[in-house]
């Protein structure tokens, strides 16, 4: 801010000397000025990339010439390959993402009357550093519906429409006259009319049992009829105790679907009362017993956000969040100084509002546009920290990007080399995407 | 202030006493400690080494000297540390900086030596990587008083783990019993299950336990070191020790039948998935720290039962409500084979930048006076014989520390730990993510035999 006045005043006593001096000090006194930025740059920019340069041709230790070893490499290493393809799924799916949603948000708000409230609301991510947007994606994400929101959500709304059983992790205990059969369990032999049936489980702890449940009683054998109990055959701190009998402190399994199954046919059913006692009916004679898998469905756990196949999508979900306000802002900003008078014009024609949106507001805007997801395709490329954090150690390979694996072979493998292979490479993927830029902005300024 | 011009009074006092008792040992140091200090040389017990009541160790007057001790020890670990360093401190009047490291730390240290700054001293977790520093000629052999200060308190294998070429250049500062499983005692009670001695028992206690409604296992596998130290412990019980020291060497390869025998036998638990809280995919995605929690949280029903881990399981344990003891029980992991797996890790004291003061710390680190400070304050286990076992406060570490003490010689050390960085330390990479693989697919174990052999070729061999 101050340099501007300060030049000026420099000049204006060497105005009336000579021109040839004039400009003869002028060139000194540029180099003069020059120097510090010079210097910096050299020292912090260009010599780095030299530096790099030189070491991806040398070996991991340094002293050996390597040729294009490490550049082979890049290439052949499985987890570069898997780094690079995630590359490319974040530089064409991120950038383009936050880019319509930002163009979305930025021209809804135009017509919200608190529209600059939800700007604000929505350009507030920008606020935080990426390794605080991390840790509370990481969390977002978490598997526990009772800590990851993300979870929390998938979880309601899969329940609304698919209840969660009663008792989900019950099994057959040792030597029960039960087996497992497709989700279910179905009683080893075909039960008679008269007999007394026993369908003892375990694994249901007692204060997760329905809250209705008695204690179990034996059944009580009624002629022509099958009758049995089915029920927790587990005292608490005693283990199993009376084998396949109920002891005094277990538990009926209340509400128990029972299923009656002759030559893969239901011929009769019914649900165990709240001290698991059951009667079915003369029908089951020379049927087997079976208690359905809708008994045992485990509750619904949501999705694996973080497991190897939605790793990256949901660390990309996290950047859109992040970045999608600063392409608003600068969509915004674009959008604020478009002549109004064409798209009065278009509405005057008779065009709607759609129309008007995707013929005249879209092309307006497609150098600004245009501007904002070349610079985000920079902003991916080099993206590191959120992937590095989100990602737990057991999927950090599969949701690696070339920043990270760059990161990791060089500190974590001590493999310098390819390391410096790596940033030689993002370099230059980044310089199309740069000299596009550069040369937009020349227009721009010669426009 | 009349009470601690007193004390300053006995201390001077028995530094002055110390100085002769101290003799050969310390008379290095004491000349040295002269000639540097010149602003205590007037005073007449100014040469005199500083001593405490009450112990024989002998350290120099440091006053001026600033030291730096590198570390990857995070939370109530680097705190309780600090107070060990404030001690030398007090003793001594350096000024010693605690440096946060982080995993792989001899890269780290190699980032610092590379910038010409590394810290004094380093704590090494791996005999690997104290082998890799000498090899690059980072690390400086330990002075006389260290040695002798080691010689005195340590057993023979453990000094010995700390040489390289004969020669003597790590301090294990601390110790890890990495065969234990600790358990949620309220679950225990409430399935009617007992502390099983055997693998068979274990397998048969976790059935009760999931009988009893309640998951038997927590694993953190999100860190994949844990899942090489349950690996480790089933090798090193099932195949012997010598095979252990040579798969570690890496003179056995991988797909050697004990390798492929052991990890059939950890998929007698890991190979089901009621068995494990989450599944195994929960299991990939809980770290360490939450897989000690959720076992010591949620009343009667907690995520877990049972949770397998060294020591420093603890530490996380002081997280919940959970008291160590009476709520949160251990037993050492069950025999496999013939006897019952000790499988041990620690922190090595190595010494970076040669001076008095380095050589200063690195006795004081090896003397019981240091080890007693930290254990006092739980959560750690020292090798040093010294230690007086009352110093742990409570039943649970002090059996612990008798266990580690009593083993002798007989310990093993980590196995992923004496393998190269990037075979046995990498997240995600060798051995941690292949067994993080096989917990996933636990019938694979051809599979996971070859790629464990495959990632270990590559980094034995370079």
């Amino acid at each position: 801010m101050t340099s501007p006045p300060a030049a000026g005043v420099t000049t204006a006593p060497a105005a009336p000397r000579s021109r040839k001096s004039v400009t003869g000090t002028r060139k000194a006194v540029a180099a003069l000025f020059l120097l510090p930025a010079l210097v910096l740059l050299g020292a912090l920019v260009v010599y780095p990339i030299g530096y790099s340069l030189v070491r991806s041709f040398y070996d991991q230790s340094g002293d050996g010439f390597a040729g294009f070893d490490n550049y082979e490499a890049l290439f052949t290493d499985d987890s570069i390959r898997t780094a690079l393809k995630n590359n490319i799924i974040w530089v064409v799916f991120a950038p383009t993402v936050a880019t319509a949603l930002g163009l979305i948000f930025a021209v809804l708000t135009e017509r919200v009357r608190w529209g600059t409230a939800f700007k604000l609301v929505v350009f507030m991510p920008m606020a935080i550093s990426m390794l605080a947007a991390g840790i509370i994606f990481r969390l977002v994400y978490d598997q526990d519906p009772e800590k990851g929101v993300a979870n929390a959500v998938w979880v309601g709304v899969h329940d609304t429409f698919a209840q969660a059983s009663a008792f989900p992790k019950a099994h057959p205990g040792r030597d029960s006259p039960l087996r497992a059969q497709g989700g279910g369990f179905v009683t080893k032999e075909p039960v008679r009319a008269g007999d007394r049936v026993t369908l003892p489980l375990v694994g249901v702890a007692p204060d997760q049992m329905p809250d209705s449940a008695k204690k179990a009683v034996a059944p009580q054998a009624e002629p022509g009829k099958i009758t049995g109990t089915t029920w927790q055959d587990f005292t608490r701190g005693k283990g199993v105790g009376t084998l396949g009998k109920p002891d005094p402190s277990e538990v009926g399994y209340a509400g128990m679907r029972i299923e009656a199954v002759k030559d893969g046919k239901v011929v009769a059913s019914t649900k165990a009362a709240d001290d698991g006692t059951f009667t079915l009916p003369a029908e089951a004679d020379g049927a087997q017993l079976r208690l359905p898998a809708g008994n045992f469905k485990e509750p619904y756990n949501g999705l694996d956000w973080l497991g190897p196949s939605l790793v990256t999508p949901a660390i990309i979900g996290s950047y859109i969040w992040m970045w999608a306000g600063f392409a608003m802002v600068l969509i915004a900003a674009g959008l604020a100084g478009m002549p109004r008078e064409l798209l009065e014009a278009a509405r005057v024609d008779g065009a709607n509002e759609w129309q008007v949106f995707r013929r005249v507001t879209v092309p307006l805007l497609a150098p600004v546009l245009a501007v904002v997801t070349v610079t985000l395709m920079i902003n991916v490329l080099k993206v590191f920290d959120l992937v590095f954090i989100i990602a737990p150690g057991s999927s950090q390979d599969d949701a690696d990007v070339l920043a990270l694996e760059l990161y990791r072979k060089g500190f974590a493998e001590d493999q310098p080399g390819v390391a410096s292979a790596i940033a030689v490479f993002l370099l230059l993927l980044v310089i199309p995407v740069m000299w596009f830029n550069v040369r937009r902005l020349r227009r721009e300024v010669r426009r | 202030m009349v009470s601690t011009s007193s004390t300053h009074r006995t201390r001077r006092a028995a530094q002055t006493a110390a100085a002769l008792l101290a003799g050969a040992l310390a008379l290095s140091l004491t000349a040295c400690g002269g000639s540097d200090d010149d602003k205590s040389s007037d005073k007449p017990s100014g040469t005199a080494p500083g001593k405490e009541p009450g112990t024989s160790l002998s350290l120099p007057k440091l006053n001026g000297t600033t030291l730096e001790v590198a570390a990857v020890w995070t939370g109530a670990e680097q705190k309780n540390f600090k107070k060990v360093l404030a001690e030398f401190e007090r003793r001594t009047g350096a000024k010693v900086t605690f440096v946060p490291a982080q995993d792989p730390v001899i890269n780290f240290l190699g980032s610092k030596i590379a910038g010409g700054k590394p810290p004094d001293i380093a704590m090494l977790p791996q005999p690997g990587a104290i082998k890799q520093a000498v090899d690059k000629n980072w690390a400086k052999p330990l002075g006389a008083e260290a040695q002798a200060e080691l010689a005195k308190n340590y057993s023979q294998g453990w000094q010995d783990i700390g040489k390289v070429d004969g020669k003597q250049y790590g301090v294990y500062y601390k110790a890890a019993n990495k065969s234990l499983i600790w358990y949620n005692a309220k679950v225990f009670e409430n399935a009617g299950a007992g502390e099983p001695k055997t693998w068979k028992d274990l397998v048969s206690t976790a059935q009760t336990v999931y009988d009893s409604g309640v998951t038997p296992f927590s694993i953190g596998g999100a860190d994949g070191w844990t899942l090489t130290d349950w690996f480790e412990n089933v090798y090193l019980s099932q195949a012997g020790p010598e095979k252990y020291d040579q798969l570690a060497q890496h003179k056995i390869k991988w797909t050697d039948p004990s390798v492929k025998e052991a990890l059939t036998t950890l998929a007698e638990i890991w190979g089901k998935k009621d068995f494990i809280a989450g599944g195994a995919n929960g299991a990939l995605q809980t770290e360490f720290p939450a897989s000690v929690t959720q076992t010591f949280t949620g009343g009667d029903q907690p995520k877990a039962g049972m949770v397998f881990e060294g020591d420093f399981v603890q530490v996380n344990i002081g997280e919940t409500k959970a008291k160590v003891g009476t709520d949160a029980k251990v037993f050492p992991f069950p025999a496999v084979g013939d006897t019952a797996p000790v499988v041990s890790g620690g922190d090595a004291a190595v010494i970076l930048k040669d001076s008095k003061g380095a050589q200063a710390l690195a006795t004081f680190l090896a003397s019981p006076d240091a080890a007693t400070v930290q254990a006092k304050l739980g959560g750690y286990l020292s090798p040093n014989k010294s230690v007086d076992p009352s110093s742990y406060p409570n039943e649970v570490q002090r059996k612990m520390a008798e266990a580690l003490i009593a083993a002798g010689d007989d310990f093993r050390f980590d196995m992923s730990d004496q393998a190269p960085q990037a075979f046995g330390g990498t997240p995600g990479k060798g051995e941690w993510k292949d067994l993080q693989d096989f917990l996933k697919n636990p019938g694979d174990v051809a599979g996971t035999q070859q790629k464990l052999e495959q990632d270990a070729a590559q980094a034995y061999g370079s």
